[in-house]
């Protein structure tokens, strides 16, 4: 090698290194400042509004009374339809898919659609939910409807994080059951899903929490966004959360923006506190084979 | 014991002059046969991975595979047990018998088949479970739910491996605590449990230190007092110190088959005295 030039170009090399590292640690600040920025906004927004009163009251016309009961307890009625429904269809797609279809051209046109609906806007689910669940089978704007559109929506998100679990169970395991006569069933029942159910839970939970999240399609679906009282069965029409603060920060009243704000962090919250449950679930259950 | 000490020598001079077309045991040896092997062909897509395999295997024996890279050794061990169909694009054709029953004949349920057929793979593969679990597994699924019962087969088949005194301490512990060699044990000990008739193995030692497969090898001799052993090794001086009879692939075929002793001493093929002199492989 040509010492010279070695020790000519060395210089360079070392300052590239430290523009580029700079620029890389500027992106993942900027995000951070972003998201602490947004965060605290609301927070001072919310200060003084957000009491236990707040998550005791139903929504008012007077801000001052106004509360969120009707769109926590909505959103957690949403959730008890939509996880199991959700769960059962895509982890049971997920085993078909990975352990018993043969590996053709048609399990290749399913594996690419249900792909492809992970990307399609949340708003054309409302749309399919709208014609079949609340006009053709009748159901009209209810809990039911709402969380079967809702399953619709997160359901390929969760076959997919079902897939990536299975398929991180090494073959090798299957292999040791079949060799001992284990039917297809038992494999699947004792060694698969042990293994791979805490990445389907994680998978689960933040499609779950997508869902809580999502307020498009229940708009197309015409569930209300005030409601001063609780539903009663599945078939009782409700509200949610993220409806409830697009109605209160439609409000001319300035007093609307803070109780807005306040419904934010609480939603927040809620988010934080399933993620938080997911990564829990990962890390406790995290083991190399 | 006795009649299969006494058919060692009688086969020995009929497998003396072999030679690569015609390795296969006569007619009316069916006593004491394991394995009935003709003609059997096997096809990876379009590779023809077997070709035209005749092999008798015997009771109580070990039975080395020996060969290359690529001969087609472990593709014909996991044909045994129909493991190799888990391949996708696998066609088979011919004929293979299980004590003296077709194992392709629909009729004949692997899940069955699989149940005499224990096998021990390449790396060892114990699951994510306790030790107590692994060995537990293979009764568990053929319907044994009776604690009693499971924990004699647990401590009995942990003594077949040799496996019971370094863990009867621990049989809580999860498997994945044990070194390499104890592993491979425990897959042995897990495949004792079903209480197979034959025990495949697929290179056990391949992936373990001398002092570990040293054990391996012993627990083999013990083994095969009561059970008929095929093992797959690429260590010839292993099939040498361990088996009884030895089968050489090449490309697929079965080039000799022969007592061991007679085959590393005085192989009757040309190709067989390259391979165990070294001359290639």
């Amino acid at each position: 090698m040509d010492k010279l030039l070695v020790s000519k170009r060395m210089k360079g090399r070392l300052v590239q290194n430290a523009i580029l590292q700079a620029i890389f640690f500027f992106a993942t600040v900027l995000g951070l400042i972003a998201l602490m920025l947004l965060l605290s906004h609301v927070v001072m927004q919310a200060i003084g509004w957000l009491d236990g009163d707040f998550l005791n009251n139903f929504p008012s016309r007077r801000p001052e009374e106004a509360g969120m009961k009707s769109g926590l307890i909505g959103s957690l009625w949403l959730m008890m339809i939509v996880a199991p429904v959700s769960f059962i269809l895509g982890v049971g797609t997920a085993i078909y898919l990975e352990e018993y279809a043969l590996k053709n051209r048609f399990t290749a046109f399913i594996q690419t659609n249900i792909s492809n609906l992970t990307g399609v806007p949340s708003i054309v689910f409302g749309l399919l939910g709208l014609t079949i669940f609340v006009r053709e089978l009748g159901l009209g704007r209810s809990v039911l409807a709402a969380g079967l559109t809702m399953s619709l929506l997160v359901f390929p998100v969760i076959v997919v994080a079902a897939q990536e679990a299975i398929r991180a169970v090494p073959q090798q395991l299957r292999e040791a059951s079949y060799a001992m006569g284990a039917t297809k069933w038992q494999t699947i029942c004792r060694v698969v899903l042990p293994a791979a159910l805490p990445g389907m839970l994680t998978g689960a939970i933040l499609a779950l929490s997508r869902a809580v999240g999502e307020t498009a399609p229940l708009v197309v679906l015409g569930i209300p966004t005030f409601i001063a009282y609780l539903p009663s069965g599945v078939l009782d029409t409700f509200t949610v959360m993220p409806l409830q603060i697009y109605n209160w920060t439609g409000r001319p009243q300035e007093e609307f923006q803070h109780v807005a704000a306040a419904g934010i962090v609480v939603l927040l919250g809620f988010l934080i506190m399933m993620n938080s449950v997911a990564v829990l679930i990962r890390n406790k259950f995290q083991k190399r084979f | 014991m006795m009649a299969t000490k006494t058919k060692e020598t009688k086969v020995a001079p009929l497998t003396v002059g072999s030679t690569a077309a015609m390795p296969t045991a006569e007619s009316g040896e069916a006593k004491g046969v394991v394995y009935e092997t003709k003609d059997l062909n096997l096809w990876y897509g379009e590779h023809h991975a077997l070709k035209h395999i005749h092999l008798t295997i015997y009771e109580n024996k070990v039975t080395a595979i020996i060969g290359p890279s690529g001969c087609g050794k472990s593709t014909y061990i996991k044909t045994l047990n129909r493991m190799v169909e888990l391949v996708p694009n696998v066609r088979i054709a011919g004929h293979l018998a299980y004590r003296g029953r077709n194992i392709f004949d629909p009729s004949y349920p692997v899940e069955q088949l699989r149940t005499q057929i224990g096998m021990v793979f390449q790396k060892p593969n114990p699951f994510p479970k306790s030790i107590y679990d692994n060995i537990a597994y293979g009764p568990r699924i053929h319907g044994i739910r009776n604690k009693k019962v499971l924990d004699e087969i647990v401590e009995k088949s942990l003594r077949g491996a040799a496996l019971w005194d370094e863990v009867k301490d621990r049989l809580r512990d999860h498997a994945y605590g044990l070194s390499g060699g104890q592993q491979q044990r425990l897959c042995i000990a897990r495949c004792l449990a079903i209480e197979p008739d034959v025990i495949l193995m697929d290179e056990p030692t391949s992936a373990l230190d001398p002092i570990s497969t040293l054990k391996i090898e012993e627990l083999i001799q013990e083994l095969k007092k009561q059970y008929s052993i095929i093992i797959v090794t690429h260590n010839m001086q292993q099939a040498a110190r361990i088996s009884d009879k030895t089968a050489f692939f090449l490309n697929g075929e079965v080039i000799e088959y022969a007592e061991t002793s007679k085959l590393f001493s005085n192989p009757a093929d040309q190709r067989t005295e390259d391979y165990i002199t070294g001359r290639f492989g």
